[in-house]
């Protein structure tokens, strides 16, 4: 079952990334469609990652479909190398380097949010629930 | 028919990265995110040497081989939000510097290969 989870995750997960990239295309030169989907992907899996199945009750191969094989295949890094070096040699040597510091610093960043957000959900519910017993 | 042939290329790719993941994981005791990091590296080789000549290989088939092999499988297949997890998870273990030199080493390493794959070796003199 895992493996179906994951193969479904990445069929979905791949043909958005191709539809956002189809959708948006690139600004002067710069894969503006990969960076989003980077930095949404990071800030989802941050999110999910951390949120305990006590409050979002998912089962192991539900979870792993969409966070391993969806989010998973939603964001690259090959594309984010190649872009980069595309970049590169047509001279947008600045614009290049750019890109490289916003996708890893805005992706860790991004994902540190989705932790942070998951963190900020688990205490509401624990309080909303400690209220309720009371 | 684009959006099958990624689809079908997506599911590729992430089965071979879950798998690949799997393997590294059951058979060595790690403390680094190695999976992620070989995955990243080989991804970008396979997608640079795809972008300069898989055209020239299969040259009736059009553009589909790339949206196969490559946006597909090697775009699922290589990862940028578990990257960023892995990077975020070290850091959160205050384990900041082998956070920094997974994240350089991921970059260097995955340049250098998409390098390799886009421009060939370095030629020896």
């Amino acid at each position: 079952m895992a493996y179906i989870a994951v193969a479904i995750g990445g069929f979905l997960g791949a043909i958005l990334r191709y539809g956002v990239s189809e959708w948006l295309g690139t600004l002067n030169g710069l894969n503006i469609a990969t960076l989003i989907s980077n930095w949404s992907g990071c800030f989802v899996l941050g999110w999910l990652n951390t949120i305990s199945g006590q409050f979002l009750p998912l089962s192991p191969n539900v979870r792993l479909g969409i966070g391993t094989g969806f989010i998973g295949a939603f964001t690259t890094f090959s594309t984010f190398t190649i872009d980069a070096w595309k970049l590169y040699q047509n001279g947008q040597v600045l614009t290049s380097l750019g890109y490289i510091l916003l996708s890893v610093v805005g992706g860790l960043i991004w994902s540190y949010f989705g932790y942070l957000l998951a963190k900020l959900h688990m205490h509401w519910l624990e309080r909303g629930r400690g209220g309720m017993a009371r | 028919m684009n959006w099958l042939l990624v689809g079908i290329g997506g599911m590729i790719g992430a089965l071979l990265r879950y798998q690949v993941t799997r393997f590294i994981n059951t058979r060595f005791d790690i403390q680094f995110p190695y999976p992620t990091l070989i995955i990243n590296i080989t991804g970008s080789f396979l997608l640079g040497w795809f972008t300069r000549d898989l055209h020239a290989y299969l040259p009736s088939l059009g553009s589909a081989p790339m949206l196969i092999l490559g946006i597909g499988v090697c775009g699922a297949y290589t990862t940028f939000s578990t990257f960023s997890y892995e990077a975020v998870s070290l850091f959160r273990e205050q384990r900041e510097w082998t956070a920094i030199a997974y994240i350089l080493i991921s970059c260097i390493g995955g340049f250098a290969a998409s390098a390799i794959g886009l421009y060939g070796l370095p030629a020896a003199r």
